[in-house]
């Protein structure tokens, strides 16, 4: 017998995945999607403040994947989902990293991403009905 | 362009994953706000502790 929360979310219907894409698309869209304003609001000021002042701080976006750090960091950034092919497009962020704070941008860039892919599997966790 | 000393970084750091993390690992708000606050002592706690140990090390 389905318990009501699993009952809940066979109801919703649409498509399933929709909250994890649109998450990692855009930071706390998946939990906009689900009517959680104010934990998306907040997933959504976190991960966006923490990409900006990574650029601000002239970090470097990964382009290319060269050896296993380069490919590890690459896929960091491609976390932060249009956020990354936006900067990517409009040339924001260092070549080479020549500062000291620009290594700190650079990580703070990566972790941004990987806090975003973390926040789109939670809007798929309650889309799914695993969590409340 | 921004340039923080490396504990701003820290504190900036902390503050934003701690954040994510209070929120994507526990479902009601006030054990989210418990667990984030956790995580940011933790972070920011840690790295003072170990700043320590390696001036110690560095002599």
């Amino acid at each position: 017998m389905a318990t009501p929360q699993i009952k809940k979310t066979e109801q919703a219907g649409g498509f399933i995945y929709l909250p994890l894409i649109a998450g990692w698309l855009v930071p706390g869209a998946g939990h906009f999607l689900l009517r959680k304003w104010g934990r998306g609001a907040l997933l959504a000021v976190s991960v966006l403040g923490m990409f900006s002042i990574g650029l601000a701080m002239q970090g470097k976006l990964y382009a290319g994947a060269h050896d296993i750090l380069d490919m590890l960091g690459l896929a960091g950034d491609l976390g932060n989902g249009l956020l990354y092919f936006i900067a990517r497009a409009g040339g924001w962020g260092a070549d080479q990293v020549t500062v000291t704070t620009g290594d700190y941008g650079t990580r703070f860039i990566v972790v941004a991403g990987l806090l975003n892919v973390i926040s789109a599997v939670d809007a798929h966790n309650l889309r799914t009905g695993r969590k409340s | 362009m921004f340039h923080p000393d490396h504990f701003s970084a820290v504190v900036l750091f902390a503050l934003f994953a701690s954040v994510v993390f209070g929120i994507t690992q526990r479902e009601t708000p006030p054990k989210m706000f418990r667990y984030g606050a956790y995580c940011f002592v933790i972070f920011v706690g840690s790295v003072i502790v170990l700043s320590w140990v390696m001036k110690f090390i560095g002599g």
